[in-house]
């Protein structure tokens, strides 16, 4: 029969069962807390960090093309808004321009009305006063007729004449 | 600046892997001009008609080899010569330079504490000590206890080469080492093993508590993890906001695979954090020590290999999944809900056993690959001792032109195994740690 303690390799030793024991046990001590959990940690937390920068480069894009539909949607309503406002302002002027035209129309079709009438009342007046003015002047040429139809008729009838000639009627 | 560390590492390594075969054959070269004295006493004749009776009064029963006799055999053996490489040693030879390191042996006489450059341990020998200590002697790179009186226990002496003989025990035929001194040969006791007997080992006349070759290959391993990751965790905290480059990058690449492949497909999103890191310090831990053991001429660690750490690897994976297993895995595995009732027990049964099973092939799988590339290299690089030993120096040469591309080809085959069976060992832990932790919606 085979002895496998023939086989010196495989010889349980108890010497280098302890040593390997105490080396393992220390290896794996101080790995742990000088690089194995160090290092462990260093990767989970840059690849938590890329991740985060990788959703927050995501998110990032997100709110951009939000802000850029924003920006157009803004945009639009601006433009809207402009025309809008043309329109309204168009239509303000028009109806200004339309307004001021009425009110010109009827401040002239008064102001006509008004001149009208004053012409009318100055024509009155002028034709009164001339009326006055014929009949004093009437009175006074018959005042002196009488006058002169008192002194004699050959010289009355030179004297009216002469009378006649001096009236100058405007 | 790194840049160019990573330069240099790559040229190196490149220049390292083209010469694989030459690094590991002049390795082998000194093996085969070696006296391989496993197989000089080794003589299972002589037990044949061997009478067991007459050594019942605790005299083992055995075939001493002879300390004087002829050592002549100097065939190569590739299997013992794979096994030699690929196990644990108390010395660390780097292209046949040994380097000593620490013991650490407890016996019934005390604690000793030194270096194994006491074992005079000479350069391409095979890494067979030349002196004892205390009654300690090193033979093929690790550290036994002679235990025959006699041989002197205290101090330092020289002694002869090893020697293989057998004896029977309980019926079963087992190797028997000893040590020449004075030309008489000791008996040397086998090393402490934590089997129990099961797997025909047990506790002997010396603990080996050392830090061995793989303890320090650990070690090393774990400190270079603990340098690169430290950089690069720095990075992470000086600039978060900066995209990771250099070896951060690289490192990154495996952590992120890791998560996103293994730990949260398995444990979810909301649980992963609590077993991520040990998940990684799994797979680097293992990664690091495959990976180690593939540098070729830094003596073919086999730390992942062996049996010993995938054990422990696989222990704290079955007590992290037992803590953390909810009531609903615990039921799952005792009383199956949506079966018929007598089919309940059986399953338990199953179940049961599938707490450790899963644990167990863990273990296996990841030490017999990692070994079993080893071997593989180590096999194919034994084809130019083979040949050499057949045809002579042409046969070397032969050999040689064989053994290059299939070694390059198997060491490229044991990079990816190396990340694959790293990989295999975390996703299958995560797996369990997920069915544990699992909240069933029936």
């Amino acid at each position: 029969m085979f002895l496998l303690l023939d086989f010196i390799p495989f010889q349980p030793s108890p010497g280098l069962a302890i040593w390997g024991l105490v080396i393992f046990l220390l290896f794996w001590a101080i790995m742990a807390k000088v690089a194995f959990g160090p290092i462990a940690n260093a990767l989970q937390t840059r690849e938590n960090d890329i991740q985060d920068a990788l959703d927050s480069a995501k998110s990032a894009k997100e709110e951009m093309a939000n802000l850029k539909a924003d920006n157009e949607k803004l945009l639009a309503k601006a433009r809207e808004e402009r025309s809008e406002m043309l329109k309204e302002a168009k239509n303000a002027k028009n109806k200004m321009i339309a307004d001021a035209k009425e009110t010109a129309k009827e401040e002239a079709s008064r102001i006509m009305v008004q001149a009208n009438q004053d012409i009318e009342n100055s024509k009155k007046a002028a034709m009164m006063e001339v009326k006055n003015e014929v009949g004093a002047i009437a009175l006074s040429i018959a005042e002196k007729v009488i006058k002169k139809e008192l002194a004699g008729n050959s010289e009355q009838e030179s004297f009216v004449k002469s009378l006649v000639k001096d009236i100058n009627l405007n | 600046m790194s840049r160019n560390i990573y330069s240099a590492l790559l040229i190196f390594t490149a220049i390292l892997f083209s010469f694989p075969a030459i690094s590991q054959g002049h390795n082998h070269d000194d093996h085969s001009g070696h006296d391989h004295d496993s197989h000089a006493g080794h003589d299972h004749g002589a037990h044949e008609g061997h009478d067991h009776a007459a050594h019942a009064g605790g005299d083992h029963d055995s075939h001493t080899p002879n300390c004087s006799g002829d050592h002549g055999d100097h065939k190569y053996d590739p299997a013992a010569t794979a096994i030699h490489h690929i196990s644990d040693a108390n010395i660390w030879s780097i292209m046949e330079f040994p380097i000593p390191l620490p013991m650490i042996l407890k016996s019934d006489a005390g604690i000793d504490m030194f270096m194994s450059s006491k074992f005079h341990v000479a350069s391409m020998h095979h890494e067979d000590g030349h002196a004892s200590y205390n009654g300690y002697v090193m033979h093929e790179g690790s550290a036994y206890r002679v235990n025959q009186a006699g041989f002197p226990m205290d101090g330092s002496v020289d002694h002869g080469p090893f020697t293989h003989g057998t004896e029977m025990v309980d019926g079963k035929e087992r190797d028997v080492k000893f040590v020449c001194y004075n030309n008489t040969p000791y008996r040397i006791e086998q090393r402490t093993t934590l089997d129990g007997g099961v797997l025909g080992g047990g506790i002997t006349n010396f603990w080996d508590f050392s830090p061995t070759k793989n303890v320090i290959a650990m070690f090393l391993s774990c400190l270079i993890l603990f340098f690169l990751f430290r950089g690069a965790a720095k990075k992470y905290k000086t600039n978060p906001e900066k995209a990771p480059s250099g070896l951060q990058g690289m490192l990154e690449t495996m952590v992120v695979f890791i998560r996103d492949e293994v730990a949260i497909p398995f444990i979810g999103k909301e649980k992963y954090m609590k077993f991520f890191p040990f998940l990684l310090s799994l797979f680097f831990f293992i990664l690091g020590l495959n990976l180690f053991g593939q540098i070729p001429l830094l003596g073919s660690v086999n730390a992942t290999g062996n049996l010993t750490i995938t054990a422990v690897l696989a222990i704290i994976v079955l007590i992290l999944v037992s803590v953390n297993g909810n009531l609903d895995y615990w039921k799952h595995i005792f009383w199956m809900p949506g079966v018929p009732t007598f089919v309940k027990p059986l399953l338990a049964v199953v179940e049961g056993m599938g707490i450790f099973i899963k644990p167990l092939t863990l273990m296996l799988r990841l030490a017999g690959n990692i070994s079993a590339g080893h071997i593989a290299i180590l096999s194919f690089i034994g084809l130019i001792f083979i040949f050499g030993d057949l045809f002579g120096g042409i046969g070397s040469g032969m050999g040689l032109a064989v053994a290059t591309p299939l070694t390059l080809f198997m060491m490229a085959i044991e990079i990816i195994v190396a990340f694959v069976q790293a990989f295999v060992f975390t996703i299958l832990t995560a797996s369990y740690i997920g069915a544990a932790t699992e909240e069933h919606h029936h």
